[in-house]
């Protein structure tokens, strides 16, 4: 880990100011940044705590929605009891990752800018344009099991690691983010993040001296809500493929379908087109296959991580019937 | 004195069941375990050494060439910086185990991607790493096309002591029935969770290690030979070792770096391999291409036997994966074919991990027995029970025990086992597919010179010294219940003082030979001593009953000393039985698993394993190390692979988070049957290794599960959930 | 700037750098908290910060300000072990020691957890009781990672000590 100065801030403000200063990094939990700052994948100059900012609540906001602070620990968001009742995704997609103990330290803040887990970006002495922009990519040519299959580019097929999120860009949140001079934006978790393009180092649209501030959950809605991960071991694993789903079914067809995959992008993977094809129509397994054809008709493999397209296939129609009770 | 043994005929005296205190074998808790549970218990790291230095490792991120220069100048201006260490000593492999030659030296010349090459020391830890990660490096690296690192393209030699008896090929063009088939196996890391460390200290006369090793007194001859120093300048002390399994037996980069070090710099210093350091520069078991080819007779009797395997090493390494290890005598057939071939490529060294052979031998092999039971049409515990041999089907020799098929059979029964015929995709519970499957277990039993010094102290308790490691094996208890069954004490009243070359020296923990050859020195020592006590008492030696601290109906101990102690070596040395018997120890794995027809993703719900070892010296300790062999069966089945760069060969999924070692929820019920028997073959105290069997063909028990549950057979070890897929019928 | 370690206060550390378990290991001698990856990646380093349990190695000890520790020192000691360690003892749920702290200090905090209605990924209904069954502790304890493969007596342990409490 290279030296740095260590501020805290007291306020928002403060914190802004902080964190806007050439080689400034902001910390709240930790469990991510720390672990890149000991391989040197990230070096920052200043680390400006802000784990002590009182943006630690969750809240009821007008509408029926909940603004969970930036600071809340993932584990306070999965064990809230409105969370539980009314988006049991949110809380299972938590306590589908990392551990008790790193979901004790992580925040919301922090896992939405969690970073890739690609074995290249993560070894200093290897290529990567993520880190090293114009190095070139060591997962194209070398070995890429965990990698992207949907939005890749040349550049950079990494993959964002995460499962909140993916909860998230189903349940169509926003992050709420605090700029410069005490203005203040808010963004949907579906476009927070960014696909590698030409720029892969730019993973979401934090500018400098942003700072996320809460995630708002929409208001309830009703259907079913199924987060399905699947893993290389039963526990404490990154996903190979996730689904998130939010489906609701009246009338026997298809009301709403608000759905977001892990494992499969730079990002918490939404595709607008499958709620389109979805909604108004009766449910079965050749609709829930025509949904899988149409995520999928662009997946691009690397041979290695060839596996996540029928994975992802499988794996989306297993969890549509689930959610609208038409389990074979 | 000495009491010295050369094992030449079994002893079949079982002296152990003969003496009265009652603790051989009784499942008491550890000695080392209060320690354990509170943290008290110091690992090599964490010695507080007044002024001591940390070193980091500096490796090389290429693959083959020389380093040419270092910026030292530039390292010692950063903070805390003391200095860099290149010295020509500091060693560039690991050392396999069982040696007394040092590891390979001169570490600015490199064969793999990722090799240390220099240490940089520093006042603290975090000034150390930061140097070691940024300091610069000139170097001349060799062109990666010209660099072989794909086994499978590499050039391959044959090892010697392959088998070519009669002829396979006709055998399995006339059998009945046959099977040839192809497996791969991935790479393992033996992932101790201590992280490879040395503590080195030198006061002008004795440099004193504390390091994490599993085998000292060849340890300490490595250490010399790499110092260039005299054995009697160096203490190497390892009396708590975080887990070894194979990675320890040697000595390693950090141990020589932070000797050089300290005698350098006149301080102490602390080296600690970082994780990533120790998947990348330790040791990796290779990984195999395999092919099993069988042939039986209508009734399921084996004609033919071929097992063929291909491992790698580095260029110059003796070490080749011994995968056909229990595949020479566990199965008879008259035309048998055994190979290996070891192909020269450029990873980290391939060494000894945890059950080196047998780990990644036995379950290819064993999913090739139920692929033929299949073609046979017979249950697949049967088909094993006709096979097997009753001496070993090629050097003739007798075995010193067999319990295969009363592991076979009463782990049957006691796992449920349904007999017969089987059909896979008969069970299912919503996407859920169920099935059970059976392996055996083998792996061959090995002993090794070991000494032990036992002092019974004038106050009537015991002292027992050993350079003898407890990696986790249950070395202390075991130890002080061998010697309070021979004393007549309180296993309590037996202090058991470990890992310190000063004492007398033994093999060390590997191979599973610890117990038997470590116990058996003891038990001389033992014997010995009791016929001293004998004499002192004026009692008859042959009917002496020694228990709770007395001769029974005479005096206590301590009134038979005086006020003096007495002192006794026993020395264990291997003699002519090997040459007269096969010795194994045997096992039944039985698996029941469900299999996700969605996902492929293999969940174990419970496993069986029946284990015949000889003697159970502590019932407790030896479960628990029958319970991790069970664990290390479902990481080779399901999630452990080391995956290696291409372009460069260095370990790509080189930490914790992506090397997947099993986590508590991949483990469902584990059951245990130790079948007890007396093995006056396999050691004087009749008992055998149990440290490896318990993952020596698990792995193929929980492969023939998933093939009974959802008709998925799986050549390729681990079973991912995309391989699981990618075999799973439509 | 002090952090309270198993109820003793402590000046922080001077360099930024320094990770909460380099702080206790190495400042402090406490050395009962283990490194095993030095990455949140196996457990070992688990401690009890302001009653919940984290990975040590993950966090800087600057930041803990004011804030509680306890370490497996702080659990129990040799002369008085707690129920936990000596459940650990009688069900043999350690072999080589190494995470066995980390453990301890995971399985003590478990059962809090539990009380307290926490849900797992394990739980089949996110609102219902929880209850520590063997499927429950065995989810729990996943972030602890056992190399000597001690699994099931960890969890015998853990069910003793639960089952006594329930």
């Amino acid at each position: 880990m290279r030296s740095f100065d260590y501020q805290r801030a007291g306020t928002l403000e403060h914190a802004g100011q902080l964190v806007a200063e050439d080689g400034a990094k902001a910390i709240a939990g930790g469990t991510n940044l720390l672990d890149l700052m000991k391989l040197q994948v990230e070096t920052p100059e200043t680390i400006v705590d802000i784990s002590r900012l009182a943006l630690d609540g969750i809240d009821e906001v007008d509408g029926g929605g909940l603004r969970i602070g930036a600071m809340v620990t993932n584990t306070d968001t999965a064990v809230d009891p409105r969370v539980r009742a009314d988006y049991p995704m949110l809380s299972r997609a938590i306590l589908a990752g990392a551990t008790q103990q790193l979901r004790n330290r992580a925040t919301t803040g922090g896992n939405l800018c969690q970073r890739t887990r690609c074995y290249y970006f993560t070894k200093t002495d290897q290529p990567c344009n993520k880190r090293d922009p114009g190095s070139g990519c060591g997962a194209i040519d070398g070995v890429a099991r965990l990698h992207a299959v949907l939005g890749t580019s040349d550049q950079c097929i990494a993959t964002y690691p995460g499962d909140m999120a993916v909860a998230l860009a189903a349940l169509d949140a926003t992050v709420d983010i605090a700029s410069p001079n005490g203005r203040s934006r808010s963004v949907p978790v579906r476009n927070f993040h960014c696909l590698p393009g030409d720029t892969p180092w730019i993973e979401n649209v934090l500018e400098r001296g942003e700072i996320i501030t809460s995630v708002i959950l929409p208001a309830p809605v009703g259907g079913r809500q199924v987060y399905r991960k699947v893993r290389e071991r039963s526990s404490y694993a990154f996903a190979m493929v996730s689904v998130a789903a939010i489906v609701d079914v009246a009338n026997g067809r298809i009301a709403r379908a608000d759905l977001a995959f892990g494992g499969l992008a730079h990002k918490p993977w939404h595709d607008p087109r499958l709620s389109d094809l979805l909604v108004g129509k009766a449910p079965d397994r050749a609709l829930f296959a025509k949904a899988a054809d149409l995520l999928l008709e662009d997946a691009v493999s690397q041979g290695e991580n060839a596996f996540k397209i029928p994975l992802a296939r499988r794996t989306l129609i297993a969890v549509l019937a689930q959610a609208t009770g038409e389990v074979s | 004195m000495t009491a010295h043994l050369k094992f030449d005929k079994p002893d079949n005296r079982n002296v152990l069941d003969t003496t009265v205190q009652g603790v051989i074998g009784q499942p008491l808790n550890r000695p080392d375990g209060l320690a354990k549970v509170t943290g008290s218990a110091s690992y090599a790291a964490e010695y507080d050494l007044d002024g001591c230095l940390q070193g980091v490792l500096v490796t090389a991120p290429f693959t083959r060439g020389h380093v040419t220069a270092i910026d030292k100048v530039g390292a010692l201006a950063m903070p805390g910086v003391v200095a860099v260490i290149d010295d020509p000593r500091l060693t560039r492999r690991a050392s396999q185990g069982s040696t007394y030659e040092a590891p390979k030296a001169g570490a600015c010349k490199v064969d793999y991607h990722g090799q240390p090459v220099a240490l940089v020391v520093a006042e603290t830890f975090e000034q150390a790493r930061d140097a070691a990660m940024r300091i610069g490096l000139e170097y001349e690296a060799d062109d990666l096309a010209d660099i072989p690192l794909d086994p499978d393209k590499a050039d391959a030699k044959p090892k010697k002591g392959g088998t070519d008896m009669g002829d396979l090929a006709q055998a399995m063009s006339t059998a009945a029935h046959s099977v040839d088939l192809e497996f791969t196996t991935e790479g393992h890391a033996s992932a101790a969770m201590e992280m490879h460390a040395a503590t080195a200290d030198w006061d002008g006369k004795v440099l004193t290690v504390r390091a994490a090793l599993q085998m000292l007194n060849y340890n300490i001859a490595q250490m010399a030979k790499a110092m260039d120093m005299k054995q009697e300048q160096i203490r190497l002390l390892s009396p708590y070792v975080g887990g070894g399994f194979g990675s320890k037996l040697g000595i390693t980069e950090e141990t020589v770096a932070a000797g050089v070090a300290a005698m350098e710099l006149g301080r102490p210093v602390r080296v600690v391999m970082s994780r990533q350091q120790v998947f990348g520069a330790v040791i990796r078991r290779s990984e195999t291409r395999q092919r099993l080819r069988l042939a039986a007779d209508a009734d399921g009797r084996l004609v033919g036997f071929g097992h063929e395997a291909l491992v790698s090493n580095l260029p110059g390494e003796r070490f080749a994966e011994p995968v056909l290890q229990s595949s020479h005598f566990l199965y008879s057939a008259e035309n048998r074919l055994l190979r290996l071939d070891v192909a020269r490529v450029h990873r980290m060294t391939a060494g000894s991990v945890r059950a080196p052979g047998e780990a990644v031998g036995m379950p290819t092999l064993e999913v090739a027995m139920d692929a033929l039971a299949e073609k046979v049409g017979i249950d697949p515990i049967e088909l094993r029970l006709r096979n097997i041999p009753e001496r070993d089907p090629e050097s003739g020799k007798p075995f010193t025990s067999h319990k295969l098929a009363e592991c076979l059979t009463q782990g049957a029964k006691a796992f449920g086992w349904e007999s017969g015929p089987r059909a896979p995709r008969l069970r299912r519970e919503g996407e859920w597919w169920i099935g059970t499957g059976v392996a055996s277990g083998a792996r061959a039993h090995f002993f090794e010179a070991a000494q032990v010094r036992v002092t019974l102290n004038a106050d009537g308790t015991a002292l027992v010294e050993t350079d003898m490691t407890d990696i986790g094996t249950g070395t202390y208890a075991v130890l002080s219940q061998v010697v309070g069954e021979m004393l007549g004490l309180s296993p309590e009243d037996v202090q058991v003082d470990l890992g310190d070359t000063r004492h007398p020296r033994g093999p060390g923990s590997g191979g599973s030979w610890g117990a038997a050859s470590t116990g058996s020195a003891a038990f001389l020592a033992c014997e010995t001593l009791r016929r001293a006590i004998a004499t002192k008492a004026g009692v008859d030696p042959e009917t002496m009953q020694l228990k709770d601290g007395r001769v029974v109906d005479g005096p206590a101990l301590a009134d038979v000393l005086g006020n003096e102690s007495l002192s006794e070596t026993g020395h264990f040395e291997p003699g002519d039985i090997e040459n007269d018997y096969t010795a194994s120890g045997f096992g039944a794995f039985f698996a029941e698993v469900r299999v996700n027809d969605v996902t492929g993703e293999v969940r174990v719900d419970r496993m069986l394993g029946a284990f015949g070892f000889g003697r159970v010296l502590n019932a407790k300790t030896a479960r628990s190390q029958c319970l991790g062999g069970l664990v290390w069966s479902i990481g080779v089945a399901l999630t452990e692979g080391l995956l290696f760069d291409p372009n460069d060969g260095h370990v790509v999924n080189g930490d914790l988070a992506e090397y997947h070692v099993p986590v508590n929820r991949d483990v469902g019920d584990m059951e245990v049957l130790m079948i007890e028997e007396r093995d006056g073959g396999a050691s004087p105290i009749q008992a055998k290794g149990i440290g490896e069997l318990g993952m020596c063909g698990g792995a193929a028990a929980i492969a023939n599960a998933i093939y009974n549950a959802c008709g998925a057979r799986v050549y390729d070890f681990p079973m991912t959930p995309d391989r699981v897929l990618a075999a799973l019928p439509e | 700037m002090t952090i309270t370690i198993n109820g003793e206060s402590h000046p922080l550390p001077r360099d930024p750098r320094t990770s909460l378990l380099d702080y206790v290991r190495d400042h402090l001698g406490l050395t009962g908290s283990k490194k095993g990856c030095d990455h949140g990646q196996c457990g070992a380093c688990t401690m009890i910060v302001n009653g919940r349990r984290i990975n040590g190695c993950l966090t800087l000890a600057v930041m803990h300000d004011g804030d509680s520790v306890t370490t497996i020192e702080g659990i129990g000691t040799m002369a008085a072990p707690s129920a936990m360690q000596k459940a650990f003892l009688d069900h043999d749920g350690y072999q080589c020691g190494y995470c066995t702290p980390g453990q301890i200090c995971s399985a003590t905090a478990l059962l809090d957890e539990i009380a307290a209605g926490w849900p797992s990924d394990d739980s089949d209904d996110l609102t219902a009781r929880v209850e520590a069954t063997d499927a429950e502790i065995r989810e729990r304890m996943s972030g602890n990672l056992c190399r000597c493969g001690a699994y099931a007596n960890i969890l015998a342990a853990i069910r003793e000590v639960a089952g006594a409490a329930a």
